[in-house]
């Protein structure tokens, strides 16, 4: 009965043989494209989209690519990213938080307020900014849970959940404010955390070694890929890679190095921003968590399917809680590094566009509202197109209603080129 | 190849019954698969096909009755129960997340990872923190893929291009081949599948009947559901008809024929088989 069948097979089974040797450059570059045309665009579309925005403010104000200019747009995009990254663990799931920006802003005001307060009151004496970071990132963390155990032991919509949060945290933030409406941050290390440049020599180390370390990670998988018999990358396009890298990599500790100051008599100012590190860091763990441990492909799983995941013994009411804690987490960092930026916390933080830019990063960087796909780094590049569009309209002394609208067309943009490539996913799926 | 009837059973019911409310689900049912044989569970729609085999799962309980495995008696609680003994279920809907790639989808909810041996369960006995700090090691993607590919390779699933590729692009039949090998990735002993052919064109559902096959000449005790008569007739070597939650009877393949089968299920109100020139 079988017998005729095995036969028919045996050609097609040379194909998932062929899986298990080496692949040549051109299969590997053959592959990507298969991927881009079934719409696995990756980060391909924002690339193209930040040169495209690259090149329109710089052809209207000379400004935009100053090594001035493109500091101050990683400082801009900080807090969005940081922020970011918790709202992609929470649309991975096929979740939202809605409550993120007044989250990131109880993150700062608590700083604040408990800073100011150590200053006046002897009994918070003790508190410096070593242990009010770690408070206040418990507080939001703390949040991330109430919302997560709301939506789970309820089964409500996060929607809704986090609408109700984002109320009710701005009440909190008006509430602790009060009617001063600033909180001045006097200490030294949360006011400069977002200012602060490390020496040029600490720019070329960490992003040399960030280079180095990807490379590492691909080689070793590579070479142990090989060993084991499966399909492995091919060594000219991770030399190719690292090249690329390595000269992006140059170029960018180059422009952190370069005197920014804006007249030669001020004191020379150089070196990579603090918190451009900082970035660095958490989005390396936060890849690694996602993509290399059972709890990120937990979250994958939960946005793909809630079901299957249950079927397969995941608790997936817990993963959503940790997600949603997450969140608080990524917020209440965002939160303290923004009150950084305006080294104060006033009666309006985390209000006006902060949630929505914050949300657009993440789909502008190729993270899908519908759940399951997207990356860590998408928070990252889409926080840069953000500030990029923001900083550049600025520069262009834009009114705010031209701002909004090119805003809402830039989200616009990625959202089609999202549910585009979602359709054609479908379409090349049921071969 | 037929099984051997004359051992004992690998897994067995004795008189199981389930009620819903008011509703008597399945009555006193006598049911048995023995190793390397493929049984055919048939019946009309509230037959209690789902039933019995939900019981079987552990989805919950049977309200009397007994369960043997191997000749022992054992109490299947919860999934996680039937999947320590060795019985996994491929549902209808195949429970795959599209977004992940073909290892991912096998190895879900059991991943390896660096400092965990292998385990054959989903369920962990480490907990609390601990076990939160073991779903935070590195994956051991590789170990995990070679058992994949073998996996597949032993089943002679070879329509795959990749098992690296998510599980949204595979078609209908390399899905079901997927959640089959899924299901015999964990030294199973007992693979029940749900409909393994409905929404099938013709030769997927050929690849998934010669797997069906594969799996019991691996020694497997195997029960597929399915409302098609034909694709039963040339995978099971024994049917069992259930109407109304009772046991009809068990025929042998090799001595029935469709006609006698359609009358088991539907007590004798069809006299043909629908479809088939008498």
């Amino acid at each position: 009965m079988s017998n005729s069948t095995q036969e028919t097979e045996s050609p097609v089974q040379s194909a998932l043989l062929d899986s298990t040797t080496m692949q040549t450059p051109q299969q590997y570059i053959g592959s990507y494209w298969m991927r881009l045309r079934s719409g696995e665009l990756g980060s391909l579309p924002i690339i193209l989209g930040l040169v495209l925005i690259a090149l329109i403010f710089q052809s209207a104000n000379q400004n935009f690519l100053t090594p001035r200019n493109l500091v101050n747009i990683v400082v801009q995009m900080a807090g969005f990213a940081v922020i970011g990254y918790g709202m992609v663990f929470v649309l991975l799931l096929g979740e939202i938080d809605l409550s993120a920006g007044y989250v990131s802003a109880v993150g700062g005001v608590t700083t604040a307020i408990l800073l100011r307060d150590s200053l006046m009151n002897p009994a918070l004496s003790w508190i410096d900014w070593w242990n009010v970071i770690p408070i206040a990132l418990a507080i939001t963390t703390a949040i991330g849970f109430l919302h997560g155990f709301l939506i789970t032991f309820f089964q409500l919509p996060s929607f809704i959940v986090t609408l109700a949060g984002l109320l009710a945290w701005n009440g909190v933030v008006l509430l602790i404010v009060g009617d001063g409406g600033t909180v001045n941050i006097q200490n030294p290390v949360v006011r400069n955390l977002a200012s602060e440049v490390l020496p040029p020599i600490w720019g070329w180390i960490i992003i040399g070694a960030f280079v180095l370390l990807v490379t590492l990670l691909e080689v070793t998988t590579a070479r142990a890929r090989q060993k084991a018999g499966l399909r492995a990358k091919p060594p000219t396009i991770i030399v190719a890679q690292f090249a690329l890298m390595s000269v992006a990599g140059a170029f960018i500790a180059y422009l952190f190095n370069i005197n920014r100051a804006l007249n030669e008599t001020a004191p020379p100012q150089a070196g990579m921003p603090v918190i451009a590190a900082i970035m660095l860091l958490l989005l390396l763990l936060l890849t690694f968590i996602l993509e290399r441990t059972r709890f990120g492909r937990y979250v994958y799983a939960v946005g793909g399917n809630k079901e299957a995941a249950r079927r397969a013994g995941v608790n997936v009411e817990r993963i959503r809680v940790l997600v949603f804690m997450l969140s608080g987490l990524m917020a209440g960092m965002g939160g303290i590094v923004l009150a950084s930026r305006l080294k104060s916390v006033a009666t309006d933080a985390g209000g006006g566009n902060l949630l929505l830019y914050v949300i657009a990063a993440a789909v502008i960087g190729g993270t899908s509202l519908f759940g399951g796909r997207g990356k860590v780094v998408s928070a990252v590049l889409g926080a840069l197109v953000v500030a990029s569009v923001e900083n550049g309209m600025g520069l262009l002394n834009l009114s705010s209603g031209i701002k909004f609208i090119i805003t809402g067309l830039v989200l616009l943009a990625a959202v089609v080129i999202d549910a585009l490539s979602r359709r054609q996913q479908q379409a090349s799926g049921r071969r | 190849m037929s099984g051997n009837y004359s051992g004992t059973p690998l897994l067995e019911t004795k008189s199981v019954s389930k009620h819903f409310g008011a509703v008597q689900a399945l009555t006193r049912v006598d049911f048995d698969v023995f190793p390397g044989e493929v049984v055919a569970l048939v019946g009309d729609n509230g037959a209690g096909k789902s039933t019995l085999i939900k019981g079987i799962a552990g989805i919950y309980g049977f309200d009397e009755g007994e369960v043997l495995f191997d000749g022992r008696r054992v109490h299947i609680h919860n999934p996680r129960d039937a999947a320590a003994l060795g019985i996994e279920v491929v549902y209808q809907d195949l429970a795959l997340a599209d977004n992940l790639d073909v290892v991912a989808n096998m190895f879900l909810g059991r991943e390896w990872n660096d400092g965990v041996a292998p385990t054959t369960g989903a369920t962990d006995s480490a907990r609390g923190a601990f076990r939160l700090l073991r779903n935070l090691l590195p994956l051991t993607e590789i170990e995990m893929e070679k058992r994949a590919v073998s996996t597949l390779n032993e089943l002679a699933v070879t329509t795959l291009r990749s098992v690296r590729l998510p599980v949204a692009a595979l078609s209908g039949g390399q899905r079901q081949s997927v959640a089959i090998a899924k299901a015999v990735l964990w030294n199973s002993r007992v693979v029940i599948l749900d409909e393994p052919t409905a929404a099938l064109g013709v030769a997927q559902t050929r690849q998934v009947l010669n797997l069906v096959r594969r799996l019991a000449e691996r020694g497997l005790g195997v029960v597929v559901i399915s409302h098609n008569l034909h694709d039963i007739f040339e995978v099971a070597d024994r049917i069992t008809v259930l109407r109304l939650g009772h046991k009809v009877t068990t025929f042998l393949r090799k001595e029935t024929d469709q006609k006698e089968v359609v009358h088991a299920i539907t007590a004798g109100k069809l006299g043909t088989v629908p479809g088939m020139s008498s």
